[in-house]
């Protein structure tokens, strides 16, 4: 329904566009001198009647779900919902919905039955309620736009309001979706810090978000404490550094100075390369190659490596951010002006001494904002160490044993769950704030020190 | 060198400059050869990691690429397969029977055997037969020819997968068994032909069933739904912010937020997409309508600014020479610099969904690692994309899995490569020096 | 003023041949951008290199210390000795050959660094100062041949970008000079300076015909005339004329040199 809904749309906008120009050129023809080519009188038709009924459409059909559903519930036999927390209710909402799409498992309640087939009908009055009002609406916004057809109507200007509304509209999306994710972050939790003291949850040394399923089993309550958590992390991202930072450090300097053209012509499509294997790639490289490599390595030296070592998942890290860290001292390399380095070998420095001494230390801001995104960028990095690291959280600095980090944890907490009322779900959006927080600083600081940079050789 | 120029150069030092430059000469120079020898390492790191990548996944991925197929002659026993039961029977029996008559040393009536035998076929196999005679009932009493795969550990085996040296106990397919097989080849009922399989079946639990069709069309749908929303919105916000958009604290705001948001970890986006797409919009989960919409939160910024690189490229003498001829600044915008820009758009979007379609980490929070065994009719059918059926093959403890997990990734890159290399044809194509 | 150049032109007969360059060709890629030159350039003289621009004056002045190299695309033949070493010997270290011969470019050049580190750059690199007392001292002499110490000696730890263009030009002298040069190599240097910082690197560049043999390259005609005792007219990368400045600018032998100095070639 809601495909004839846009296809009605599109038919009437089509009509009232040829309605428009028709009239705009007739009145042309008549000998009258328009505003506006009558294109822009047709456009301007056009798109009256689409963007207010796309809006209308969209929203519909965003509000049409959720009501139907609350509903669907409402108007169950008394009773029927009674002793059942949220997630029952929701199990209850999905078997309906599952019966009315023709899914029956074993011999549903006569009640669901029903439900569902109140379910099928209150969808199908919804799609013919919101066809007819999007006919009507069309056509009555295409009847006035044709009323305005005249010699003096500036139809050009009112496609230009009117397009220049919609690009001001696509702007904002970025701010909605900064607003999207704060609000569902703060929101969820706020959810949590009702269940779990706040307290516990920043400064706790224990991350065990297990909880009891039933009342009567026997189970730790849970323990929330992120610091376990953050320090994984931080020991992955840490790993992470020692390697890409020294190497694209390195290579970036080797490639910008000393690399002959036609290295330097291969080497910066392989790092392009290296930098657009997705993460889950790297992840599967870490359990398949570098893991085993490390163990096996560990085993010879007679040193215990666990199977999820940090040292893995960090080392793979790092070898996805030496591009990254490479591309950006690149950068700022080849920003530093040429007078500089015609300067210092004019006064007799090696080029090694040239780099060293005078170009280095005026990049260094860019490259340190290269390598602050780089962290910020470990630490949000997330298929790597779901594959690689750990998933227990334990308070080592040891690279070589198995550690956890936060977006571990959010992937497995929230992996086949679906209700959001349990401390171990809503644990995963505490856990994504503070993520969004921490890359967040990093991020602002680290653009305000490129930016400020750049600024300066500008 | 500093005799000559001792008697005509008395300036006010004693040893020359040249002297002592010459002394330190070689002690700087070794440092420079150092600092070239570190970084010529550390490039060589990086290429040689990118090969052992690469070739990791090609020397354990090849082997998908075919899979061992066994050709049976099944006598669809009437005992076995009733007419009047069917679709249920006993298919697996018929295939076993039809096994046990080609091999030696196999007892009908030994129930152990006759299950190892079973081992043999992929399980499959019985209902590619029951479908054939679903079909076309009359081939009950009848002999046919099948070609069917045979389970993981066999086509491993005949991969060569399995050593053989190995002790029984530490094997997975034991003596007798490896002798069964050696006479099936020594029949030559047994086949490698390429693995159609891999792109056109959905998952399966069994690595010799399991493709890639249904993450294919979900990565596709989920691509599209990215491509129809992020496109127009991005273009829209590009143009708004560099042609028209006042130099204000609002302007400013939202491209600190655009910055912003390319470098936010996409498992942030994921949260987003479970809180409010599925959370409080109620869509479906696993729907790669959800995910596309998710990664076109995450397309937006590098089209935008892909967009706006391309509009600044564009010469102010063609916006001067449309202005002076009376054209308004929408027209300006939308005739003359839009088109032009086109090029340089459609780049940088087409990196932007590369990078969509390698993206992980949103798409198991909205659900789409769900085990999946049919592939998805549309946009809000449930699913799983390519990426996270290499992470759900990767996870699966199946020796057989290894292989289509690196396949899996192959064909993934593959596509990355392909896109990007369109998008580098476009850029020297349509590249232009004003 | 045909006093004064009487007075030159008896100074630099007495002055030794420093560089002497013999069929010097540049290409850059394909482009022939210098053709053959020979010339031979006095000690303790100021030279003068003019021409139009393009006519690869800064070209043939780059090969004097060899930063020609640092350009992928440039090759050079020919033969260029400095005090009868082949200069582009293999056996030459361009870092040995540098650190002889200083180079100040058109545009002020100082490092982001502080003022004192712009100056003792060069000793530290080639190790000549010992001690800090002595790296302060060569500091010293060379701000006070830079003229420019009495501006600077109160904020030596500042950095040098925070000084006026003048300065930070005579900062790049200074710079220059502490390494002890032998020659020192001038592109333009006042180029992008003002009139009065102009005058007063100028009178500076008069000051150090004293220890060095200065090459400058110039597109001012006046400039040529008032600092330097000899001048050579490039066009189109050959070496036109090379004679006393005094006789270039008033008996100019070539039509070409002519002119230019008149006006007619810009």
């Amino acid at each position: 329904m809601t495909t004839f809904a846009f296809v009605a749309l599109l038919c009437v906008s089509v009509l009232g566009y040829s309605l428009n120009r028709h009239a705009a050129t007739r009145l042309r023809a008549n000998g009258t001198r328009l505003h506006s080519v009558p294109a822009y009188h047709g456009l301007y038709s056009l798109l009256s009647t689409m963007v207010p009924v796309v809006t209308l459409i969209v929203t519909w059909l965003m509000l049409q779900g959720p009501l139907i559903d609350r509903f669907t519930m409402s108007g169950l036999p008394a009773g029927s919902l009674d002793s059942l927390d949220t997630g029952g209710r929701q199990l209850i909402l999905a078997e309906i919905k599952s019966i009315s799409r023709g899914r029956i498992f074993g011999d549903p309640e006569a009640w669901k039955v029903d439900a569902a087939d109140r379910y099928v009908r209150m969808h199908a009055i919804s799609g013919w309620v919101l066809l007819g009002t999007v006919i009507v609406a069309s056509l009555g916004i295409v009847g006035f736009s044709r009323s305005r057809v005249a010699a003096e109507f500036r139809a050009r200007h009112g496609v230009e309001r009117i397009t220049s509304g919609l690009m001001l509209f696509c702007s904002t999306i970025a701010i909605f979706t900064t607003l999207g994710i704060i609000a569902a972050l703060l929101f969820e939790s706020i959810r949590f810090f009702e269940r779990v003291p706040i307290m516990e949850f920043f400064f706790g040394l224990n991350w065990e978000p297990q909880i009891p399923l039933r009342e009567d089993q026997i189970a730790a309550e849970g323990a929330f404490g992120w610091i376990p958590v953050f320090l994984g992390t931080l020991v992955i991202t840490v790993v992470a550094l020692f390697l890409a930072v020294p190497v694209g450090l390195l290579s970036a300097i080797y490639l910008n100075e000393f690399a002959p053209s036609r290295l330097r012509a291969v080497a910066k499509p392989v790092l392009e390369i290296l930098a657009g294997v997705p993460t889950v790639v790297y992840g599967f490289f870490a359990i398949l190659v570098v893991a085993p490599a490390i163990r096996s390595f560990g085993a010879t030296l007679g040193i215990p490596v666990s199977p999820n070592t940090a040292l893995a998942a960090g080392t793979v890290m790092g070898i996805m951010l030496i591009p990254f860290i490479s591309s950006f001292t690149d950068d700022a390399l080849s920003a530093v002006p040429k007078s500089l380095r015609d300067g210092a070998l004019a006064l007799g420095a090696t080029r090694a001494e040239t780099v060293l001494n005078v170009l280095f230390p005026a990049a260094i801001p860019g490259i340190v904002g290269g390598i602050l995104l780089a962290i910020s960028r470990a630490i949000g990095e997330t298929m790597i160490v779901v594959m690689a690291a750990g998933l227990i959280a334990s308070l080592t600095v040891n690279p070589l044993d198995s550690v956890t980090t936060v977006t571990v944890q959010i992937v497995t907490l929230l992996i086949g769950d679906t209700s959001f009322d349990n401390p171990k779900t809503l644990a995963a959006f505490a856990l994504g704030m503070m993520l969004f927080v921490v890359t967040l600083v990093i991020n602002v600081f680290a653009l305000r020190i490129v930016r400020k940079y750049r600024e300066a050789y500008e | 060198m500093a005799d000559v120029t001792a008697g005509t150069n008395p300036g006010p030092k004693t040893v020359s400059t040249a002297d002592v430059v010459r002394a330190s000469l070689a002690r700087r120079n070794r440092k420079q050869t150092l600092l070239q020898v570190l970084g010529l390492g550390a490039i060589s790191f990086a290429f040689l990691m990118l090969f052992i990548l690469i070739a990791s996944l090609v020397s354990s991925g090849y082997h998908a690429f075919t899979q061992t197929h066994i050709t049976l002659d099944v006598f669809i026993d009437p005992e076995e397969v009733p007419l009047e039961r069917l679709p249920r029977g006993g298919f697996d029996d018929v295939l076993e029977a039809s096994l046990a008559s080609v091999l030696e040393d196999t007892d009908p009536n030994d129930r152990a055997t006759m299950r190892a035998l079973g081992g043999l076929l992929s399980n499959g196999a019985q209902f590619r037969l029951r479908d054939r005679v679903v079909e076309d009932p009359d081939l009950v009493g009848q002999t046919i020819a099948m070609t069917v795969p045979v389970s993981d550990p066999y086509d491993q085996l005949n991969k060569g997968l399995i050593d053989r040296e190995t002790p029984e106990q530490h094997r997975r397919l034991k003596d007798f068994e490896i002798a069964w097989f050696d006479q099936l080849m020594a029949k030559e009922a047994i086949s490698k032909p390429l693995n159609t399989g891999l792109i056109a079946n959905a998952d399966s639990r069994f690595p010799e069933l399991a493709g890639l069709k249904g993450a294919l069309i979900g990565s596709f749908w989920a691509l599209f739904v990215c491509f129809v929303i992020s496109f127009p919105l991005g273009i829209g916000a590009a143009i708004y912010l560099e042609e028209f958009a006042p130099k204000n604290k609002f302007s400013d705001l939202v491209e600190v937020n655009i910055n912003n948001l390319a470098a936010v970890p996409s498992v942030v986006f994921g949260l987003l997409a479970l809180a409010v797409f599925i959370g409080w919009f109620g869509l479906p989960r696993s729907a790669p309508f959800v995910g596309g919409m998710t990664l076109a939160l995450m397309t937006m910024p590098t089209i935008i600014i892909a967009t706006r690189a391309a509009l600044k490229a564009v010469p102010p003498s063609i916006r001067e020479a449309a202005l002076g001829v009376g054209a308004s600044k929408h027209q300006v915008v939308f005739g003359h610099v839009l088109p032009l820009a086109m090029p340089g758009i459609l780049t940088g979007t087409i990196i932007g969904l590369a990078q969509a379609l390698g993206e992980t980490a949103p798409l198991l929070l909205i659900g789409m690692n769900a085990f999946i065994t049919s592939a998805p009719s549309g946009p809000f059918d449930s699913a799983t994309a390519l990426p996270t059926q290499i992470f759900i093959w990767a996870d699966s403890p199946e020796r057989g899995f290894v292989s289509r997990t690196s396949a899996a990734i192959l064909v993934l890159l593959g596509f990355l490569i392909t896109m990007n290399a369109i998008s580098i044809y476009l850029r020297n194509k349509f590249e232009r020096s004003w | 003023m045909m006093d004064g150049m009487r007075k030159i032109e008896r100074d630099t007969a007495a002055s030794d041949i420093k560089i002497q360059a013999r069929s010097v060709q540049v290409f850059y890629g394909d482009t022939h951008a210098i053709k053959d030159v020979s010339v031979d350039i006095l000690d303790k003289t100021v030279t003068a290199f003019i021409g139009p621009s393009g006519c690869g004056k800064s070209t043939f002045l780059r090969c004097l210390n060899r930063m020609n190299d640092t350009i992928d695309i440039a090759r050079v033949q020919g033969d260029i000795h400095i005090d009868g070493d082949d200069i582009y010997d293999p056996s030459i270290d361009p870092v040995q050959l540098r650190a002889k011969v200083g180079m100040v470019f058109q545009k002020p050049n100082p490092f982001p660094k502080s003022i004192y580190d712009n100056i003792a750059y060069g000793p530290r690199i080639h190790g000549l100062a010992r001690t800090k007392a002595e790296l302060d001292e060569i500091v010293e002499r060379s701000l006070r041949r830079g003229a420019i110490w009495d501006e600077v000696k109160d904020r030596l730890h500042e950095p040098g970008t925070g000084l006026s263009g003048g300065q930070q030009q005579r900062l790049c002298i200074a710079r220059a000079v502490a390494t002890e040069p032998e020659v020192l190599l001038m592109d333009e240097p006042c180029s992008a300076l003002d009139p009065i910082a102009t005058a007063q690197v100028e009178d500076l560049i008069d000051e150090l015909r004293r220890n060095y043999s200065v090459v400058i390259v110039t597109h001012s005609m006046q400039q040529a005339a008032r600092v330097s005792q000899k001048t050579a007219f490039f066009h189109l990368g050959n070496l036109v004329e090379y004679r006393e400045t005094g006789q270039i600018f008033t008996n100019p032998e070539d039509a070409r040199t002519e002119s230019y100095i008149t006006g007619r070639i810009g």
